[in-house]
């Protein structure tokens, strides 16, 4: 799909493809690691009206006049074919920024909830807001060094998750394993899909 | 030495301000809705091999969007990070290219509907191959 001058163009080849994957969880939980694991990263920065979401939650005392916050946050590119691109994007940590998320999660394929298993209530957020908007996503349990290593079912209890919901043990800053994450976020995201597919076709 | 009071840092700065002047003020553009993120930017056949340079009505910074888009389709994001511009003045930019027919966007897919089946088994298998 394109608009713009479609029908002078010289390009014969479709346009390309490009797909966006969410990366979220806790503050310092690994976010730009796996991000950076797989891709070339980049920080990326936008301005945000506080009118809207972000006043309540903004603290504005003493810069009353200040009407846009700065919010920086992280995106990987990744090239799988030429004309077939995955962005990844990692979610701004802080919780005041929330209200960025809405544009992010639009039209997102599906999300990775990483997780930290000693702060494991950092990423409730992160889990409430894919479950409400049916975005499909997967929790990644970060193991960092001297962590215990949770069985992942203990996780899957303790944030309460559906039982559909993929639960993986990971380490962020492997390219293999960050390979691993990502791969299970897209086959859960092609099986949510299909499920949702299938009562409109019967 | 400036003493550390006399400065402004970060957002004290204004840095949210400053390249908006590039955008002539705006802060928006019509087709800023259809600009997501992830829409990939292409220079049509009009703009390619410097042929907008001429073209007075343009800055440095739209002629530097049509010559990397030109390259590769480059997403929104990806011209926010690589000029090092806020998203919102990006956005006023390729708004201005698309009114003058330089580029052209494809949109991603739409929210709400999940890519083709087909789709999601290349990128699992692109993936695999990384």
């Amino acid at each position: 799909m394109g608009f713009g001058r479609s029908d002078r163009r010289r390009r014969s080849a479709p346009d390309p493809v490009a797909l966006k994957l969410l990366v979220a969880g806790g503050f310092g939980v690994g976010k730009t690691t796996l991000v950076g694991a797989v891709s070339e990263i980049r920080p990326l920065r936008t301005e945000e009206p506080l009118s809207e979401a972000g006043r309540p939650v903004d603290d504005i005392h003493g810069v009353e006049a200040k009407s846009t916050t700065t919010v920086a946050m992280d995106f990987g590119r990744i090239t799988l074919r030429e004309d077939l691109v995955l962005y990844l994007f990692g979610t701004p940590g802080q919780d005041r920024f929330w209200f960025l998320w809405d544009e992010l999660a639009q039209g997102a394929l599906g999300a990775v909830v990483l997780a930290d298993t000693r702060r494991l209530e950092d990423c409730f957020a992160a889990v409430d807001y894919f479950e409400r908007r049916g975005i499909p996503f997967t929790v990644a349990v970060n193991v960092f060094d001297g962590a215990t290593q949770h069985a992942t079912e203990t996780v899957r209890d303790a944030l309460d998750l559906d039982p559909h919901v993929p639960v993986v043990m990971c380490d962020a800053r492997d390219r293999a394993s960050a390979k691993e994450v990502l791969i299970t976020v897209v086959e859960h995201a092609a099986k949510v899909a299909a499920d949702r597919r299938e009562p409109a076709a019967t | 030495m400036t003493s550390e009071k006399d400065r402004w840092y970060d957002d004290a700065a204004g840095p949210v301000v400053r390249p908006y002047a590039m955008t002539r003020g705006r802060t928006s553009h019509a087709a800023e809705g259809r600009l997501d993120l992830i829409a990939l930017v292409m220079t049509e056949p009009e703009g390619e091999d410097g042929a907008a340079e001429g073209d007075h009505t343009l800055s440095p910074e739209h002629l530097d969007i049509v010559d990397r888009c030109q390259l590769m389709a480059t997403s929104v994001a990806e011209l926010a990070a690589d000029l090092d511009l806020p998203v919102g003045v990006v956005r006023v930019l390729v708004g201005d290219l698309l009114d003058a027919e330089l580029v052209h966007v494809s949109m991603p897919v739409p929210p709400a509907e999940l890519p083709d089946e087909s789709i999601l088994r290349e990128v699992i298998n692109g993936l695999r191959a990384l």
